[in-house]
């Protein structure tokens, strides 16, 4: 307890304590484990410090010590609200130090794939700020849409949460057959929940007064502190990694950037709101311009055969049944199932892990696995280094990578976006009521994963 | 600006700070004495062609066994190293790590403005205690700073708050320093306070 005695006004000299307050790790307003240490008078802070480090798991220490295919499922669990983006981010960052190129459709699932992502990122996002404000509804209602966009990246990744899609030189499967069907339904739904939690929230008192004017950062400081994405653009800058440094095909997609003025709780709830929208037109336009790729099976000839049924005709020794047929594997991941295969990963066949199909399924795909995967085999990038960002739900998610030729990251280093967004928090607490901490909290949208790695 | 005219533009201003630079996949870099870390970040905040407003990022690399990783392998010739794609321009093979230090300071510099990226890379020794702190110029630094002396033990001039970030206190050692062993245990001491 620290106790400065103050002199209140007025004509009672009343005596009045600051109090400091310790508010997590584990505490129902904090998303993540983070603990702040505010410093009361009466229901202002004063002063507040922040405390991370609860959820360091030591993803860069990992990924030094496993091969450069082995740091993906690592990288699902740094913002495992959007795991897709950092996959994506992690492979293009190892391409980009490879020097590999990959085919145009590859870029263009990552992108349909990110921007799923990154609209389930902001529903959960603003959802929970809502919800932490007492509008339960709009969590619900997200969640539900939420759940819809999740079941589309079950169907093209064949798993909700650690996705590891991905791959150096490409991505594990195909979308699958006709997936703009799915998708167009699931985005129905999404808008219809947007568009009634705009009505439930936008004009409602109670959420306005709580959300404008409070947790403000001007542009000049947001900037020195390091923010980006969202969090920066609703002070009135229109830095987006996709429209800056466009990488993957985002310099093919027309969309427009979210741009807030104020840079408030509010305008950072409808730079959401107005991205979410965006990312769904980003993925309609993918949808028509994606190129179908070189074909690599033969549709006339390559059936679909279950991978077991394959294994035990093939016992028999009955090629003939075999011969031209291609494996499906994981009767969760549609995409693989496809009777025709498109080209979604790069020729490169030293870098690229095979899809499961090709692993279970014919012996050159099973020795590109046992050549990848085995102790000291796999990538092995030339010499240096490479720094590249994507945009993360959060804002420019940046991997840099450093090799030294070995088969194994001599160093790769995450600049998560949560971490200079936290950096700022105790000044965007400082001055503001307690209650205040609630949704500036939430629109700080901390990713307990990526902050502390 | 392009990564040439980048480059130039820190070297015709410091010819005696900077030691080497290189742009490797096309990322800008250029190779800093240690002495002249401030009044370079300065320089490339507040000169208008320039105005490097964001500070991306602020990693370091512990050198100290590059290019001596054991080879994991049962035949130490197992795995083949990978070529950059013909379809990508022949450019100049990566340098090499930073002379001078078992530690590169690694700084990433992003214009809003003129959207281009910089890279500099501050090559320190272990135990140097007069590398200055650029959190005067960017608030984010102070985290990052912390970050980097808690993973490595750099230290930073001036820093306000120099202490343990995602570490706790009490904890003994670097752990990203390269002779911290991977598997190596430490007992989770409870909250000084």
């Amino acid at each position: 307890m620290d106790a400065t005695t103050t002199q209140a006004g007025g004509s009672a000299n009343l005596e009045t304590r600051d109090m400091m307050l310790n508010i997590g790790p584990a505490h129902p307003a904090m998303h993540g484990i983070i603990r702040v240490v505010a410093k009361l008078d009466g229901e202002q802070i004063e002063a507040a410090d922040v405390d991370i480090g609860y959820l360091h798991r030591g993803f860069e220490k990992m990924s030094e010590n496993v091969d450069f295919n082995g740091v993906m499922p690592y990288t699902d669990r740094l913002n495992y609200v959007s795991p897709l983006i950092n996959n994506v981010g992690y492979c293009m960052a190892v391409e980009k130090l490879i020097g590999l190129q990959v085919p145009e459709r590859c870029h263009y699932i990552r992108v349909i794939v990110s921007e799923i992502s990154r609209i389930t990122d902001h529903l959960t996002c603003v959802g929970a700020a809502a919800m932490e404000l007492g509008a339960f509804t709009v969590f619900l209602y997200m969640i539900k849409a939420r759940e819809y966009l999740w079941e589309l990246v079950e169907k093209v990744t064949g798993a909700r949460l650690t996705v590891s899609y991905c791959r150096i030189g490409g991505v594990k499967a195909d979308l699958p057959d006709e997936f703009a069907g799915p998708c167009a339904e699931a985005f129905k739904e999404t808008r219809k929940v947007i568009a009634e939690a705009h009505s439930l929230l936008t004009r409602n008192r109670i959420f306005v007064d709580r959300m404008e004017g409070t947790g403000v950062i001007s542009q000049e400081d947001a900037i020195a502190y390091g923010i980006t994405g969202p969090f920066l653009r609703s002070t009135g800058s229109e830095y987006d990694v996709r429209k800056d440094c466009p990488y993957a095909v985002y310099d093919q997609i027309d969309f427009d950037v979210a741009v807030g003025s104020k840079g408030d709780n509010m305008d950072r709830y409808l730079v959401r709101m107005e991205e979410m929208e965006q990312s769904m037109r980003i993925v309609e336009a993918a949808f028509e311009q994606m190129p179908g790729g070189p074909v690599l099976v033969n549709p006339e000839t390559g059936r679909p055969i279950s991978a077991s049924e394959m294994v035990d005709l093939a016992k028999l020794g009955d090629i003939d049944a075999v011969a031209g047929g291609c494996a499906v594997t994981g009767p969760t991941l549609d995409g693989a199932g496809r009777d025709e295969h498109s080209s979604i990963a790069t020729d490169e066949k030293r870098a690229f892990l095979p899809p499961k199909e090709d692993t279970y399924g014919n012996i050159e795909g099973l020795m590109r696995q046992f050549k990848l995967v085995m102790h000291g085999h796999g990538v092995r990038p030339p010499v240096g280094e490479a720094y590249f960002p994507v945009e993360g739900a959060n804002g420019e998610l940046g991997f840099y990578v450093v090799s030294d030729g070995a088969g194994y990251a001599y160093r790769v280093r995450v600049r998560g976006p949560c971490f200079a967004i936290m950096t700022a928090l105790s000044k965007l607490l400082v001055g503001g009521s307690l209650a205040d901490m609630t949704p500036t909290f939430g629109s700080v949208n901390m990713i307990g994963g990526e902050l502390d790695r | 600006m392009n990564t040439t005219d980048l480059i130039d533009a820190v070297k015709t201003r410091f010819p005696d700070a900077v030691t080497a630079s290189h742009d490797f996949r096309g990322d800008a870099t250029v190779i800093l004495q240690r002495h002249a870390v401030l009044e370079v970040a300065q320089f490339l905040k507040d000169e208008p062609v320039l105005a490097m407003n964001l500070l991306v990022d602020l990693s370091v690399v512990d050198y100290s066994t590059f290019g001596e990783q054991a080879s994991r392998a049962f035949f130490a010739s197992s795995g083949v190293p990978l070529k950059p794609s013909p379809l990508i321009e022949d450019e100049a093979p990566w340098p090499g790590p930073p002379e001078g230090g078992r530690f590169a300071v690694v700084y990433h510099f992003y214009s809003t403005g003129h959207k281009h990226r910089l890279r500099l890379v501050v090559p320190v020794e272990e135990g140097v205690d007069d590398l200055d702190s650029v959190t005067t110029l960017w608030p984010v630094a102070d985290w990052l700073e912390r970050e980097a002396w808690d993973m490595f033990g750099v230290s930073f001039r001036g820093h306000p708050n120099l202490k343990r970030i995602l570490m706790y206190e009490g904890f003994e050692g670097h752990p990203l320093r390269k002779d911290y062993p991977v598997n190596k245990r430490q007992p989770l001491i409870g909250p000084l306070n």
